[in-house]
């Protein structure tokens, strides 16, 4: 160990610096590496930043405190305790006219039609159903007057923000010089706030984005992935066991398996088209619902489940099928008892990943209608309905300027819809890897 | 798995009775293998292999790697019918039923023919479950008692009991080795097979671990027909009261173990257990 000779040999130059540039070596990949992570790191830090930067905006919204009288006359004097009657005057009441009277108190110097319409527009109108809510919500106010906040127009919310700027040409902006000195009344009258937007969280889609909101895309969403699970789970499972367990290997599984991995490289779109061609028209399916959607995203994230599967069924060790072999058990039972307890986190994290796919997939569900316009919350499977993607891509299209923040507060939805399904697939995971 | 063509040939020769030219028909053979040949793909693995697994006793296969010991001891409860490329011909019967024959439910059969591997392989279950499984499948017990009794008397035949009375919940998978091996026997006996065929069951374990399972298979010899693959000649003699070498997946010599090991006929079975190659 210690001869002369052995120590020379190892302390020869050309033997040191040999080491010298493997260590080289090693300590520049660790470096690239780093950098490799930081620089994911950073532009994963900088994308969430501009999201929230420009979204935050989504999730508050301007209210306007206006004193409403409810006059029982505008309501036929209907009787609160007499649903039908009442909803049909409520339904049937001038609410524009009570907040016109309203406005009108505040600032009795508009008098010209022209000026009164261009008050009325400092107020959503959201606010005339408000209104209604608020009767609805306590009938006592009728025949008296109360303060209510109200929803204001999406304008009034840029311009608290800052995002109207008043150098600009009065011609060039939405809010004409004598709207912005009524805001600014409003203002030091306290009148005024920028309140947490519920309705961003409770409402459908709207052409107005101070009443648009994302819970209808968020319920179409999550009934278009619950069909899309319950089609893929139990058949990709199956498929992946079969082929694992059972399938003889021949020819036959050979195209079956490259078929599988080919049909995971097919851009969504092409899903798309084979839904419309075959759940639509041939099928005749309701379109734009969740039923269809899910049928098509089904279709979509089969392979990718399909090849997890596999993937953790091979990993399953072959000693634990001998040993049930041995002890007797059925092709089945094995299967059952033992292959695939174990291969359970790996195929739920498979489905959870395949699942989180599909919540961000759009393309294939604009080729069967789920882009349409829908103002409803989806109530069933077959109601018209729209989902997160395709309604961040219908408000990143939309011209009103409001809807820029709108877009990225949806978009911040859907990466916390997204987080809660990555989660749920680690909590899964840790629980089954603790029973076994 | 489907193999038609070997079964076809099986059913051809499973009229063929125990009694074969090379060995004298014994009364007491639990298992009787008669010209068996084993083919991985175009490989001739087992060269038209005799033997018998006898009652109350242990039959050891020894021989160097890769002569097929593993392979033949396997065919004994067709476990090697999931393998594919894998053809077994020939007759093995129990009791003089052919393993083979259309009528025997290999599920059955490997509950009679029960089977140890060589690396102790529990089921990530509790100790509990691992040795009420076997019983449960194939529904021999049906009442929380029952299942008590029977975990609690093969952990006792398998020399096991006392180190895990406590703690039968516990994972099987976090014993030491030689504790999962014993784990596996007791696995194995708990649905009271006929026939114990042990696949190099020591050969992952330290000489103390090794020790016990010996002792163990000394104890459970009165109790069923044991065959032992083992690569330790020693193990052998001491456990075995039969013997059969194998070489390059011939059955060289078969016979009693004091006899094989004192006086070999064979020039290789004597090179082989002096140590001259192996």
């Amino acid at each position: 160990m210690t001869d002369p000779d052995s120590r020379a040999r190892w302390s020869a130059p050309a033997l040191r610096a040999r080491l010298a540039r493997r260590h080289a070596a090693e300590r520049r990949f660790r470096r690239l590496g780093a950098a490799a992570i930081v620089t994911a790191m950073a532009s994963l830090a900088l994308l969430l930043a501009s999201i929230v930067w420009n979204g935050h905006g989504a999730f508050r919204a301007a209210e306007i405190r206006l004193d409403i009288a409810f006059p029982e006359a505008a309501f036929d004097a209907a009787d609160p305790r007499d649903p039908v009657a009442f909803e049909t005057a409520l339904a049937r009441a001038d609410t524009a006219a009570l907040l016109r009277d309203a406005l009108r108190a505040l600032f009795p110097e508009a008098q010209s039609r022209r000026d009164v319409r261009a008050l009325q527009a400092l107020v959503s109108s959201g606010a005339r159903g408000a209104l209604r809510d608020a009767l609805r919500a306590d009938p006592s106010l009728l025949g008296r007057s109360a303060s209510l906040w109200l929803p204001a127009d999406d304008e009034v919310d840029l311009f608290l923000r800052g995002r109207i700027a008043r150098q600009t040409p009065e011609a060039e902006r939405r809010l004409s010089d004598l709207q912005i000195a009524w805001i600014e009344q409003l203002e030091a009258a306290q009148r005024l706030r920028r309140h947490w937007n519920t309705r961003f969280f409770t409402s459908g889609d709207s052409r107005e984005p101070e009443l648009a909101g994302v819970w209808g895309a968020a319920v179409g969403s999550f009934l278009t992935l619950l069909v899309a699970l319950g089609l893929v789970f139990p058949v990709g499972v199956a498929a992946a066991i079969y082929l694992e367990e059972f399938a003889p290997r021949t020819r036959w599984t050979d195209v079956v398996e490259v078929n599988i991995n080919n049909l995971a490289a097919v851009p969504s779109i092409v899903f798309g088209l084979l839904g419309l061609a075959v759940f639509l028209n041939t099928f005749q399916l309701p379109r734009s619902a969740p039923l269809v959607g899910g049928m098509t995203l089904a279709l979509m994230t089969l392979p990718t489940i399909i090849i997890t599967g596999r993937a953790a069924i091979q990993a399953v060790p072959p000693s634990i099928r001998e040993a049930a072999r041995g002890i007797g058990a059925s092709p089945v039972q094995v299967v059952g008892h033992h292959v695939l307890p174990l291969a359970m986190p790996g195929i739920l994290t498979g489905t959870i990943i395949g699942m989180a796919r599909a919540l961000g997939e759009t393309a294939p569900l604009l080729m069967i209608g789920m882009v349409a316009f829908i103002v409803d919350v989806p109530s069933s499977f077959t109601d018209a309905a729209t989902v997160l993607p395709v309604q961040i891509y219908l408000w990143a299209d939309s011209p009103e300027r409001a809807f820029v923040e709108k877009t990225s507060g949806a978009v911040l939805v859907l990466i916390v819809f997204l987080i809660l399904m990555n989660a749920t697939a680690i909590v899964l995971r840790k629980r089954f890897e603790g029973r076994t | 798995m489907s193999m038609p063509e070997p079964e076809r040939r099986e059913r051809e020769r499973a009229g063929r009775s125990c009694a074969a030219p090379q060995l004298r028909a014994d009364p007491s053979a639990k298992m009787c293998a008669r010209g068996v040949d084993v083919y991985y793909g175009d490989k001739h693995a087992i060269k038209s292999v005799d033997l018998d697994i006898v009652s109350d006793e242990v039959t050891a296969l020894i021989g160097p790697s890769g002569c097929g010991k593993s392979t033949f001891l396997r065919c004994f409860n067709r476990m090697n019918d999931t393998i594919p490329r894998c053809r077994v011909s020939g007759s093995i019967t129990l009791d003089g039923e052919d393993i083979h024959a259309p009528d025997m439910d290999v599920v059955q059969l490997r509950a009679r023919v029960g089977m140890v591997f060589q690396k102790p392989n529990p089921f990530p279950k509790s100790i509990y479950e691992n040795v009420a499984y076997g019983p449960r499948i194939h529904g021999l017990a049906s009442r929380r008692v029952e299942f008590d009794g029977i975990v609690e008397r093969s952990l006792l035949r398998a020399g096991l009991w006392d180190e895990v009375k406590d703690r039968l919940g516990e994972p099987g998978t976090a014993l030491s080795g030689g504790q999962q091996q014993r784990l596996c026997i007791a696995r194995a006996i708990a649905v009271d097979p006929e026939v114990v065929l042990m696949d190099e069951p020591c050969s992952a374990l330290d000489p103390i671990a090794t020790a016990r399972i010996e002792e163990l298979i000394y104890e459970l010899r009165g109790r069923y027909a044991i065959a032992i693959v083992t690569h330790n000649m020693q193990q052998a003699a001491r456990v075995s009261q039969r013997t059969a070498f194998f070489h390059l997946g011939e059955l060289i010599e078969y016979g009693a173990t004091d006899e094989i090991f004192t006086n070999p006929r064979q020039q290789r079975t004597s090179d082989y257990i002096t140590g001259r190659y192996g």
